[in-house]
């Protein structure tokens, strides 16, 4: 910063080569210094993007021998218990890459682990932005892109583990030919389209190749795109931050992107490298070799999807066996509705609220400071409640693993989780909600008479009082960033003309849910005259609780 | 106790227990085949002997359920208790008291497999380094094997059925593992999984996993044959000996396998793989995050 | 791309302040040290870039940083090493499980190392030796502002206006019109993808195997085990409590097997003659208590092909539909709605088991179609 000295010749030729060219240097300059600010919550979003990036080289690598074809061949390669066996291309293949090719078990693995990881991260990051009201306006395109991310990857991700055309993989596509062949009226048509005939070769082995094009071309194409809009979007707006001393909502405080956030960025991608490689050296994934090769008439104990696909898994296995047969039309509400609408809700739900959330508070200012959870105890209830949907369904396609390991029986199983993904949510709302506005009355109770210091003070009368000193800045800045109660509903406008959407029930639900998201609110205030007090005579502070 | 445990989860334990139980065999035969009259009839002898031995521990150990004349017992309301022995086979036998099911020990949903009661333990370990200790075991061990033959011949003698395969029937070496293969993936992967990691049935009862060495190739071959508790029944003439030492092959040969990628995760699929990348994949990934935000350690400023 | 036109200035609160505190301590909590009242000194921090740091212990941090860096390179030098030494293993380079296993430890690990080393040195460096603080800059309004936009939304009509397409009503629909069919196109491009699912899946390989046997003069077609293609006697299956798998015979000969077989698959049960309940008009459809069920599941499709001979279940591993082997195989639990299809079975003149016609429904998940 305060150095004169100049970059040397390797640094300045080619940026002067390029702004000659580009004027980039304007750019390079305004940006050197882009300020991120530091929380390791904020570092979810970069083992998804590191993971991608290394799906995109291990994926590459793959493509140099895989043979996406389902043309049979007998196996006469190095694994010895499948010699003679028939069996696909696309399955001959991998058993190529993963015991003849050099590296190639190793990065089949990585690969595999990256797209765990990615997925993993992609979550944990949504539920981080979720849980910090980090979504709120100017940033709910972001949202969005991120939950088409998601969904794009469960599509990549069941297309990419179909591929290798082993035991598993061919459950998986018997599974998806089902639920397509459930869907009312095109149902058949879709299967036919899909397999180019009937399942699993078509007419000429078409599934593998179209799912490989899919895999490798289209799909990754609109995850980068969606990847690259994401991050520019990030970049334009600037992070969000945490409250803290200092910290507001028109600035940012954190590091400088060079040299500080670039090295701290770069250590994570060979953090997120080093992680996936160890998994893969020490953590077998998708061993195909011991699933076989696909075969219509075989089945394994424990068939499961990678966990993101579990979901959809679990909800097929709890719902009751509902069809319909009418007019000479079948309708499989046991397949439809688990399909539909488990993921419906929560993905249809997240997209929507953002702009709930902004209808029902009425707030549509610019958020760039994040919210603590504890400080919107609904939304919080609500994201603790999905996650509750999410994890039991999920757990609900791990049943039989569950029946096996603990030796209770299957139906049992099944039965506690038809009733549990209804009343889990709503119990998991209820008790975060609790949670939440308890800790906001102990953030209360700080700002009031300060922190408890652990300290039994005597008086001269002969009473015992506990010590409290007042909160640190940082502290009081973190627990003041509460926004007590937002800005009431405008019921009219400044020259007294009802506000649109104001009357009618949609206005009294909107009054009503713009109620319930602050009734119960704990203001959270400073008492200047405590503090003062505190400083002078701390001794004479009473012990209230 | 705790060396015994030990040494039977070798993995050669299981071969040991198999060999050393063919010498046994061969020993007792070689000193029973006939070869002259009077031989035959110090077989026949011989053999009454035996034949009382298994009856007599029959009515000890297997009676007080199966009934004095192995014909089963029912409870009150006529539900059977346990089924009738006649007919069974030695196989049947052989496969429930080397597996230590039988004599159950308590009614559950499924008779669990345990160490066998000790007068059927065939796989108590011999090779003590103190001779005396070796030779005192050896014999325990050989009146194991007579007990558990004599058992069978007697259940056999009773009314017939499946008898015990020969070594050579149920050798892993001579099977064809890719055939085995697909006749396991089409007809028992779906219940003991794809390796034979084993998995659930229902109201409560469960394939139990074939990847454990002390699943001998005999009890398998068993197994397959007389169909114990709720597992079907694959007779030979539905599935061949041929076909059946195949699938031995395929269960031996892969349980003995390694795990080219690292650790197995239990070999039991994509939900071990799922919690692995939660647990530990997102777990240091965070605790890498947690490290590079942390507050800088101050102690290293000039102060 | 955004402007960053705020200040750089340095920034003296958050990290500043809280140095003298222990930074472990939350709210709550007593602080250490025993310390009582706050102090509302602020540290004068020296850590912005080029500040002086303990130099004793920049070296230290230096050499270490260093050493994780040589291990990096060492560990990279050894993956390529691994790769030339995996080849060597068999006589042709690396072929079979236990090459692969070495060489997947082999590689692994040296690429664990390297980059973890890397990720570790470039950590401690930016945490140890980078003096740079923490900075502020002011966010600026997103928003163009309502005098960017007026004049945006002028130029935009102006713009509308030269082209002529609010005043020409029929440029504009005759671009519609033009614009529309080339929305559909693709759309119609698409139909080649498959064939129409016509009657495809109302009939298995069965049915055409028991005409073709018919024709032939025989009663029906043989089941053969699926894997041996062994066709079996009803003597051979007459144990109580056998199951297998089976297939039409000639199966594996028909143009296309792997679909056929996809539908074709069976099970075959011995279920005990006393238990047997056979479903009204069927009582000939089975042979002694031997009975065939399509081996794929009503509900999406997964063979359901674990049979508990205790208590005659037939189960689906994938969603545990469960059917009553005895009675139809009706659905007791789970999610299929519809009981297993039954083959109808016979014995032939030899004493094999065979099929005398195809399922009387379409087998596997229903369709819209299916009524």
């Amino acid at each position: 910063m305060s150095t004169q000295s100049t970059p040397p010749k390797a640094v300045s030729g080619p940026l002067n080569f390029l702004d000659d060219r580009l004027g980039s240097t304007t750019f390079f300059r305004r940006n050197m210094k882009k300020v991120f600010p530091d929380h390791w919550s904020f570092m979810l979003g970069e083992i998804a993007l590191y993971s991608f990036v290394i799906l995109l080289l291990t994926g590459t690598f793959l493509t140099l021998w895989f043979q996406p074809s389902m043309h049979e061949v007998v196996y006469e390669g190095s694994y010895t218990k499948l010699r003679g066996v028939v069996m696909s291309e696309a399955y001959a293949s991998t058993l190529h890459i993963s015991f003849d090719v050099r590296g190639g078990l190793l990065m089949r693995q990585i690969h595999h682990w990256a797209a765990i990881l990615f997925m993993c991260a992609i979550a944990a990051h949504m539920l981080r932005v979720f849980f910090t009201g980090a979504y709120r306006k100017p940033r709910e395109l972001n949202w969005l892109i991120g939950i088409g991310l998601f969904t794009l990857g469960m599509v990549e991700g069941l297309f990419g583990y179909s591929l290798p055309d082993d035991l598993l993989s061919g459950t998986g596509l018997r599974i998806t030919q089902g639920v397509a062949e459930a869907i009312p009226v095109v149902g058949t048509y879709i299967y036919m389209f899909l397999f180019g005939g009937e399942f699993p070769h078509g007419t000429h082995g078409e599934i593998i190749p179209r799912l490989f094009t899919l895999h490798v071309l289209l799909i990754p194409g609109v995850i980068l795109a969606l990847i690259t809009a994401h991050m520019m979007i990030m970049w334009h707006q600037k992070h969000t931050q945490m409250p803290g001393p200092g910290r507001t909502n028109d600035n940012v405080v954190g590091y400088p992107f060079y040299p500080v956030f670039m090295a701290k960025t770069g250590a994570y991608f060979l953090f997120t490298f080093g992680v996936i490689a160890l998994l893969a050296t020490f953590a077998q994934i998708n061993p195909i070799w011991m699933y076989g090769p696909y075969d219509p008439g075989a089945i394994s104990a424990g068939s499961q999807p990678d966990w993101y696909m579990g979901v959809l898994e679990g909800s097929l296995r709890i719902m009751p066996n509902w069809e319909t047969t009418a007019f000479g039309h079948t309708i499989s509400w046991n397949v439809l509705i688990p399909a539909l609408v488990p993921l419906g809700l929560v993905f249809g739900g997240a997209a929507l609220w953002p702009f709930l959330e902004q209808w029902i508070t009425g707030d549509k200012r610019h958020h760039h400071l994040v919210e603590r959870p504890r400080n919107a105890p609904v939304r919080t209830g609500v994201g603790m409640a999905a996650i509750t949907f999410y994890g039991l369904l999920w757990l609900a396609g791990a049943n039989d693993v569950i029946a096996e390991r603990f030796h209770v029986s299957l139906f049992a199983t099944t039965w506690f989780f038809r009733f549990a993904i209804f009343i889990g949510p709503v119990l998991a709302f209820v008790v975060t909600k609790r949670i939440c506005l308890g800790l906001q009355r102990k953030d209360a109770a700080v700002m009031h008479h300060g922190v408890e210091a652990g300290i039994i003070m005597m008086s001269p009368e002969g009473g015992f009082s506990e010590k409290h000193e007042p909160p640190t800045e940082e502290e009081r800045a973190v627990i003041l960033s509460k926004e007590n109660k937002s800005p009431a509903l405008r019921t009219a406008d400044d020259n007294g003309i009802p506000a649109p959407g104001a009357k009618g029930p949609l206005g009294h639900l909107r009054g009503r849910l713009h109620r319930y998201w602050t009734f119960d609110d704990i203001p959270v205030e400073e008492h200047d005259h405590e503090e003062h007090a505190e400083v002078d005579e701390g001794a004479r502070k009473e012990l209230t609780h | 106790m705790k060396r015994f445990t030990a040494w039977r989860r070798r993995p050669w334990a299981g071969y040991a227990v198999v060999l050393a139980a063919l010498a046994a065999i061969g020993v007792i035969y070689a000193g029973l085949s006939p070869r002259t009259d009077r031989a035959e009839a110090a077989h026949s002898a011989q053999a009454a002997a035996d034949l009382a031995n298994g009856r007599q521990l029959y009515n000890k150990n297997c009676a007080s359920c199966h009934g004095p004349n192995a014909e089963g017992t029912k409870d009150a309301e006529g539900r059977p208790l346990a089924p009738s022995l006649i007919g069974v086979g030695a196989a049947s036998v052989d496969f429930q008291v080397s597996t230590g099911r039988m004599p159950a020990m308590n009614p559950g949903a499924q008779v669990p497999r345990k160490e066998p009661i000790p007068e059927f333990n065939t796989n108590i370990p011999t090779d003590y380094h103190d001779p005396k200790q070796r030779e005192k075991a050896e014999k325990q061990k050989a009146q194991a094997e007579k007990n558990l033959a004599d058992l069978r011949n007697y259940i056999q003698s009773l009314g017939g059925g499946p008898e015990v395969p020969s070594a050579e029937m149920v050798d892993p070496d001579s099977g064809d593992v890719a055939l085995g293969g697909k006749l396991f993936r089409t007809n028992c992967a779906q219940c003991h999984n794809f390796v034979g990691s084993g998995g659930a049935l229902t109201g409560g009862k469960y394939a139990p996993p074939l990847s454990n060495s002390d699943v001998t190739p005999t009890q398998i071959y068993e197994a397959m044959l007389t169909g114990p508790q709720a597992m079907p029944v694959f007779n030979d003439t539905t599935l061949t000996p041929e076909q059946k030492k195949a699938i031995i092959a395929y269960v031996v040969k892969t349980r003995e396998e390694p795990n080219p990628g690292g650790n197995g995760l239990g070999r039991i699929g994509p939900v071990a793989e799922g919690l692995t990348g939660w647990l530990v994949g997102l777990s240091m990934m965070v605790l890498a995050a947690m490290w590079l935000t942390a507050k800088k350690p101050k102690k290293l400023k000039k102060s | 791309m955004s402007d960053n036109t705020g200040s750089n200035e340095p920034m003296e609160s958050g990290d500043a302040v809280r140095k003298e505190q222990s930074p472990k301590r939350k709210v709550g909590t007593p602080a250490q040290g025993g310390r009582l009242l706050a102090t509302d000194e602020s540290e004068p921090a020296p850590q912005g870039a080029g500040a002086k740091l303990d130099e004793a212990a920049a070296k230290r941090a230096e050499r270490v940083v260093a050493a994780l860096f040589l291990l990096a390179a060492l560990a990279s030098v050894g993956f390529i090493a691994a790769y030339v030494w995996s080849g060597t293993q068999g006589p042709d380079g690396m072929h079979g499980i236990d090459d692969a296993r070495a060489s997947n430890y082999a590689l692994g690990a040296c690429m664990t190392v390297a980059m973890l080393a890397m990720a570790v040195g470039v950590t401690i460096w930016v945490r140890r030796l980078m003096t740079s603080k923490q900075i502020v800059q002011q966010r600026g309004e997103l928003p163009s502002g309502e005098a960017t936009r007026a004049e945006f939304e002028a130029a935009f009509m102006e713009g509308a206006e030269d082209s002529g397409i609010t005043k020409r009503p029929l440029l504009r629909r005759t671009l519609l019109l033009a614009a529309a069919p080339l929305g559909l196109a693709p759309l119609v491009l698409l139909r080649d993808l498959g064939p129409l699912p016509e009657k495809r899946l109302r009939h298995t390989f069965w049915g055409e195997a028991v005409k073709q046997a018919k024709a032939q003069g025989k009663q029906g077609v043989r089941l053969v085990v699926d894997g041996t293609n062994r066709p079996l006697r009803v003597s051979d299956f007459a144990t109580p409590g056998s199951m297998i798998t089976v297939v039409p015979e000639g199966i594996d000969k028909s143009p296309h097997a792997m679909n056929e077989i996809a539908k074709a698959v069976t099970i075959l049960i011995n279920v005990p003659a006393e238990k047997f309940k056979p479903v009204k008009g069927r009582e000939n459809w089975h042979v002694n208590g031997i009975v065939a069920y399509s081996k794929i599941c009503t509900h999406v499709g997964c063979p359901a092909a674990l049979y508990e001979q205790t208590t005659h279940h037939i189960l689906c591993p994938c969603h545990q539909s469960t059917f009553d082997a005895t009675d139809g195989a009706k659905v007791i639990f789970g999610p299929a709605a519809r009981p297993l299809p039954q083959l109808p079975l016979s014995v032939d003149n030899e004493g094999y088991l065979i099929a005398t016609g195809d399922f009387p429904e379409p087998v596997g998940p229903s369709f819209w179609e299916r009524g």
